[in-house]
């Protein structure tokens, strides 16, 4: 690295200490602002934090639109299969979820995610009702390991349920010409609700893989009995999943209990809740700020909404995103029900969003 | 014994601890409302005014660069004073309340905010909004009374020295943001030999020497040489600048805690307050100016001061909104709502520097008047009358 930043070629270090000269202007004269502050007015895809603007909206089913977005400046190219984070706001408020990607790395300018309006969702209302061409998203640079591996493997399975297609359309939008043998079971309440219905059902129309479609309103929920009647190879199988917590835990234990649970990946969109408890007051040092937290609500919502700016990203426990020192009190892991426990000084590093006061705690923001 | 008590008429005299308990729920209630209501409306509100004052700002300062024409200068130096005192006022004042954290935008967040003053954010939000907004008008916590240069109460002893502070707050006034940044500094305090020493007053006081040096280099020496042959002209736009927006500010922050009738209180008076007592304190310890909504604007609504002391993290748009509702509780319990125009406040605060400046009594006629308006408004309304509480917000 050393020797790639001291060997310039000629005209370009001259260029450079220019460019550095400005930079010292420019950063005398916007002070104590930054120059990008006075940027973002004008260009806000090239200001000092990652943007995108909604370039079109597509309705998928009657509560499911495709938004297509151009990010701007700081964007990075993405493994179909991961996911964005995408910041709103709503009423005001800057509220941040997570979606996957819809569309193929290779696109050009933009990329898409679908949102499927959820009962309580307030984002995904939002933006299912409100998203139009022109607005200014926050987004998060895309992550996430639900993707395929670079060798593909010679036969794969995938299971998704509602919103649960969107990573793996992603996929299939991708890699399909890659993959030979692909059978893809899909759950949704009924026929009309299948969020890429029409694509999926071309697809499999024109052979390229096999589409199974289960009806939950008239087949029932979908089983492990039903999808190993469905799929008589599921066992030879490479697996990825997607869908609901109770769909996922259900796949889990089938697949750990049939001893391939390397077999199975699985991507979800919310942390599963398992273990709560009593909970405590939260102080935020630096804000000053205490709070009621209750057992069952993970520490980030908590300090959310007292107004504090909490650093967060998957929002269910894997990007380490939202990491924070607990400098005093006991927290509940939401997941497993594990207490950590932080003495003064300690200042243990803690998930908040899998974590919940259990007693008064203290965190150092 | 506290200072009101001392007053020949007690101003609370006639509230008994349960109306003071129901004033606070009665005040908590129109919190609860505007929490409940704080929405889309209000996050434009701020991002409009931020986009329009760093557009006036760089207008104003482009237009600088010709400052050698005279319509270029008035123009340019006109702009850029209303750019600084929105930036200060309406905008970093409030923003460093945290009155718009509840946005969750990293951009616009009491802990991230930085602004265009001598005083580094950090120190100011320490003596503002810790020290002043707790301790409000009590005499010797309250270093906003006076600013530990002047006498602002007849219970303050007199001395020699506060015979020159007419002259203090003139000057004060000038340079209004280096005394901002001296007082967050307790510089008086700090001064003695062994304080000087402390590892800690040394730390702070370097980050408030880095933050000048930014702040003079950027309008006293970066501007001006980008101006060209404009420089002494651009200079000296940007000194009027800084000296307009001084004296503004000041003028509007000596509005809200010294005019007459306003109420001081001893450090005993607030040991063990309750909640409905810190606002009773805050409503008799503030005063507003009135006046048209480009004056609010421009005062970044601290003409709304008794409004913003009752509630110092709601957002400022709100606060005229809720002002009737504030007069109204004021008026049932029997209280003076202390007002008035600009001049008159700041005459009114200016005469009360300058009898203070006098040993008490000295100008008799004058020391009466506070009490007059006390009498006036003493027991002629009925005390507290039993409103139910509007539910708080979920």
């Amino acid at each position: 690295m050393l020797t790639t930043m001291t060997v310039t070629t000629p005209g370009r270090g001259p260029l450079r200490r220019l460019g550095g000269h400005v930079r010292r202007v420019a950063d005398a004269v916007a002070t104590p602002l930054l120059p990008q502050d006075y940027l973002d007015l004008i260009a806000p895809l090239h200001g000092s934090v990652l943007r995108g603007r909604i370039e079109s909206v597509h309705p998928e089913t009657r509560d499911a639109v495709t938004l297509v977005i151009r990010p701007g400046r700081g964007w990075v190219e993405h493994r179909p299969g991961q996911y964005i984070r995408i910041g709103v706001d709503v009423d005001g408020v800057r509220l941040w979820r997570a979606y996957s990607l819809t569309s193929p790395p290779a696109t050009g300018a933009t990329v898409s995610i679908t949102v499927k309006a959820i009962a309580d969702g307030v984002v995904s209302s939002h933006l299912v009702r409100r998203a139009r061409p022109g607005m200014i998203v926050g987004l998060d640079p895309p992550t996430g390991d639900f993707t395929l591996p670079l060798r593909r493997p010679a036969k794969l399975l995938f299971i998704t349920a509602g919103s649960g297609i969107t990573p793996v359309m992603g996929m299939l939008r991708s890699h399909l010409d890659e993959l030979d043998d692909v059978i893809h079971v899909h759950a949704a309440p009924r026929r009309e609700d299948v969020i890429f219905g029409g694509e999926l059902r071309a697809l499999a129309r024109a052979g390229r893989l096999e589409l199974i479609e289960h009806h939950d309103d008239t087949d029932g929920l979908l089983s492990t009995e039903r999808l190993s009647a469905l799929v008589p190879d599921l066992r030879e199988r490479e697996a990825w999943a997607c869908g609901p917590a109770g769909l996922l835990a259900t796949l889990e234990s089938f697949y750990d209990t049939a001893g391939i649970a390397d077999r199975l990946h699985t991507e979800r969109f919310r942390p599963t809740i398992l273990a709560t408890g009593a909970g405590g007051s939260v102080t935020f040092t630096r804000q000053g700020t205490t709070v009621q937290g209750p057992g069952d609500v993970p520490l980030l919502s908590v300090g959310e909404g007292a107004g504090v700016l909490m650093p967060s990203g998957c929002r269910m426990g894997i990007c380490f995103g939202c990491v924070v020192p607990l400098a005093e009190g006991t927290v509940r892991d939401l997941r497993s029900g594990a207490l950590t426990h932080a003495a003064p000084g300690d200042n243990v590093q803690i998930q908040t969003c899998i974590s919940a006061a259990a007693g008064p705690c203290r965190i150092d923001l | 014994m506290t200072v009101l008590q001392k007053k020949a008429i007690n101003p609370v005299a006639h509230l008994s601890a349960e109306d003071i308990e129901n004033l606070g729920v009665e005040l908590d209630a129109i919190r609860e409302q505007i929490i409940a209501s704080r929405g889309e409306r209000d996050a434009a509100y701020i991002r409009g005014l931020i986009k329009t004052q760093r557009t006036l700002e760089l207008g104003s300062r482009a237009v600088l660069l010709a400052s050698l024409l005279p319509p270029a200068w008035l123009a340019g130096t006109a702009g850029l004073t209303i750019a600084k005192i929105l930036e200060n006022m309406e905008i970093g004042h409030n923003v460093m309340h945290g009155q718009w954290d509840w946005m969750r935008d990293p951009a616009i967040h009491s802990t991230s905010w930085e602004w265009d003053n001598a005083s580094p954010a950090a120190q100011w939000k320490h003596s503002h909004n810790e020290l002043h907004h707790t301790y409000t008008n009590v005499i010797g916590r309250d270093n906003d009374l006076g600013y530990g240069i002047m006498r602002v109460d007849e219970d303050q002893r007199w001395r020699p020295f506060y015979l020159a502070q007419p002259l203090w707050n003139l000057i004060n006034a000038c340079f209004f943001e280096y005394g901002i940044a001296a007082y967050d500094l307790e510089l008086g305090l700090n001064l003695t030999k062994r304080r000087r020493r402390d590892p800690e007053f040394r730390a702070r006081a370097a980050q408030v020497l880095t933050k000048i040096k930014a702040q003079v280099k950027k309008d006293y020496v970066v501007h001006p040489l980008l101006s060209g042959p404009s420089a002494p002209t651009t200079l000296v736009a940007n000194l009027t600048a800084n000296l307009l927006r001084n004296l503004w500010t000041h003028s509007v922050i000596m509005c809200g805690h010294f005019p007459e009738g306003v109420e001081t209180f001893s450090r005993r008076s607030i040991e063990g307050e309750t909640r409905g007592e810190w606002y009773l304190r805050q409503m008799l310890g503030s005063a507003n100016i009135s006046g048209s909504d480009l004056l609010h604007l421009m005062a970044g609504n601290l003409s709304f001061q008794i409004e913003h002391h009752l509630f110092p993290d709601l957002p400022s748009n709100r606060y005229k909104e809720i002002a009737p509702k504030i007069e109204d509780i004021f008026a049932r319990y029997g209280l003076t709502y202390t007002t008035g125009s600009l001049p008159r406040q700041v005459a009114s605060a200016w005469s009360k520097v300058i009898r203070l400046s006098l040993p008490n009594g000295f100008l008799d006629e004058v020391t009466e008047q506070p009490l007059a308006t006390v009498t006036r408004l003493a027991r002629t309304v009925a005390p507290a009358p039993r409103r139910e509480p509007v539910a708080a917000a979920a």
